[in-house]
């Protein structure tokens, strides 16, 4: 008995070391962030709020946060309709090779990102598409697609469709029957996916860093920048409205679908 | 006999009228990565063959041929090895726990696990740099304690590098674990100990192979993310420690070195092919010990 008290206290301890390790250099931007001196020294010293005043005038940063916002909600928004399509046809048609075209559609997934910026750098090239936000705007459905399918095909195929006949045997036209029985049992499976889908978008480095140009930088490129160019507390401040979001945003989830419903597809 | 089989082969209907109109749908999306996804990844192969004078495996000589770049994929391999390990002895028996909590607990434990795969990886390197720093907290905290007298360097140590992937990289080793530690009736180990088994044997002998998907699953997709890491090695490290990917980066982007950044491309993807060929093939390999067993 003693041996298997040794265990549960061996696992209880790493699982909290691991939870204070993980949020370790989340947490410790907070502080930096409020402090009033130009570095981040630690303890901080002071109390202040210039830093999260001047993020207004970092050069570029509201932009790149405009422009990763409209990437990712553009690029999930045509990954949801052509990843729903797709994974329609696959657990409903007869779709020859059904089982290599859905490895195909989730591979993306598996690429390293690098390879995959590169990749597109040169075809873009090629072709002669030169203009930054297309560039992005491509690759970042390539990105989301296969969170996309994951999840749809997931829900999908738990689904019992006799669920739909038996609503239209009930005196349900064909169309309500769909979005009264169909869209209520999938809808966890896509809000999941096109979370999964906007936050690998909006933080994706190793692909973007390959197709932006001077003037259209997703967000990523331009904090890393800005990290490298002038270090500053003003980075602690704009990690900490991220954190913030990221925050509100996990919070939303969990009352919609459940976060370890969403975490299990 | 073969003509009773041949027969309702040729009773079927042309392939045109017997195609289902519910599979044009998933045209569109095969037909985007098959133009967007396929065909650059096809292109960048070919660029690594492509020399002045036609065919050429230049590329690939200079990569495989040189010892400079033989250490530097080496350094991948030894991050994605150390990465993983170190990920696995957290984070297995932090699944553990994590499966075995209940009600409220469970959930809060299992927010403060998934948020922060949710948060930007630059804000998570910016704040591993602030720990590190000579004034940073760590330093802080150990002066404070008395375990130090002095300020120690940790930010562009190798130590700190492996940290910092591991911290990166942890929540994708401890969630398929977790999943998998959840589905397993904790009625076997009894079973087991109702029989005699010692709390060690019932742990070897039970509990670990039943796990062993899940650590197979953690492991290929830590390892693969690993070592194709850029972000977190290029912050904490920077070119003293040159990975695949900051070699691929810098062929690319600074030296307009094509073959190069092709060829080490081709050798990472050969890398991450592997590691999903084989830890699908060990998933078979686990699938068919349950079925039997």
């Amino acid at each position: 008995m003693t041996m298997d008290r040794l265990g549960t206290g061996i696992a209880w301890t790493a699982l909290i070391l691991v939870i204070a390790f993980l949020l370790l250099p989340i947490v410790v931007v907070i502080p930096v962030s409020f402090t009033e001196s130009t570095v981040f020294r630690f303890p901080p010293e002071g109390f202040s709020l210039q830093w999260y005043g001047r993020i207004r005038n970092v050069d570029g940063l509201l932009g790149a946060l405009w422009l990763s916002a409209q990437i990712a909600a553009l690029s999930t928004a045509t990954s949801l309709l052509l990843g729903t399509l797709c994974a329609i046809a696959l657990v409903r048609g007869l779709v020859p090779g059904a089982a290599a075209i859905t490895t195909f559609m989730v591979s993306p997934l598996m690429l390293p990102g690098l390879v995959l910026g590169i990749a597109l750098l040169q075809t873009m090239r090629e072709v002669g598409l030169r203009d930054a936000w297309w560039s992005l705007y491509l690759a970042h459905v390539v990105i989301t697609l296969p969170f996309v399918m994951r999840t749809v095909l997931a829900s999908l195929s738990l689904f019992d469709f006799a669920m739909v006949d038996a609503a239209r045997t009930l005196g349900c036209s064909y169309p309500k029957a769909l979005w009264r029985v169909l869209v209520p049992n999938i809808l966890p499976g896509f809000i999941s996916g096109a979370l999964f889908a906007f936050i690998a978008s909006f933080d994706n480095y190793p692909v973007s860093m390959f197709l932006v140009d001077v003037r259209t930088k997703t967000l990523p490129i331009q904090l890393l920048n800005y990290l490298e160019i002038s270090p500053d507390p003003t980075l602690a401040a704009v990690s900490t409205v991220l954190i913030g979001l990221t925050v509100i945003v996990l919070i939303l989830c969990d009352r919609l679908v459940g976060l370890r419903r969403m975490a299990s597809i | 006999m073969s003509a009773t089989l041949a027969a309702p082969a040729a009773a079927l209907p042309p392939l045109r009228r017997r195609l289902d109109p519910m599979a044009l749908l998933a045209l569109p999306g095969v037909a985007f990565l098959s133009v967007v996804f396929l065909l650059p990844l096809l292109l960048l192969l070919w660029s690594s063959i492509r020399g002045e004078g036609g065919f050429t495996v230049n590329g690939y000589v200079r990569v495989l041929g040189d010892a400079y770049y033989i250490g530097v994929i080496g350094n991948s391999l030894q991050l994605g090895l150390i990465t993983t390990a170190g990920a696995f002895i957290l984070g297995y028996p932090a699944a553990f726990a994590l499966a075995r909590a209940r009600g409220y607990a469970q959930v809060v434990l299992f927010a403060l696990v998934f948020l922060p795969l949710t948060v930007s990886i630059i804000v998570k390197s910016f704040g591993w740099g602030i720990v590190l720093r000579r004034d940073g907290i760590l330093n802080w905290l150990m002066l404070n304690v008395g375990l130090i007298e002095r300020p120690v360097r940790m930010i562009f140590t190798e130590g700190a590098l492996y940290a910092g992937m591991i911290n990166v990289f942890l929540p994708f080793m401890v969630l398929p674990i977790y999943s998998v530690v959840r589905m397993i009736d904790p009625r076997y180990g009894d079973a087991a100990a109702t029989l005699g088994a010692s709390p060690w044997y019932r742990f070897t002998r039970v509990t670990l192979p039943l796990t062993l998907p899940g650590v197979v699953a953690g492991a290929s997709l830590v390892f693969s993310l690993a070592v194709a890491a850029y972000v977190t090695p290029s912050l904490l490290m920077g070119d003293r420690y040159m990975t695949m990917s900051m070699v691929m980066a810098k062929a690319f982007l600074n030296l307009r070195d094509w073959q190069l950044g092709g060829a080490m491309a081709a050798v990472l993807l050969a890398v991450a092919a592997m590691v999903v060929v084989g830890a699908s093939l060990m998933q078979r390999r686990l699938a068919r010990h349950g079925g039997a067993a």
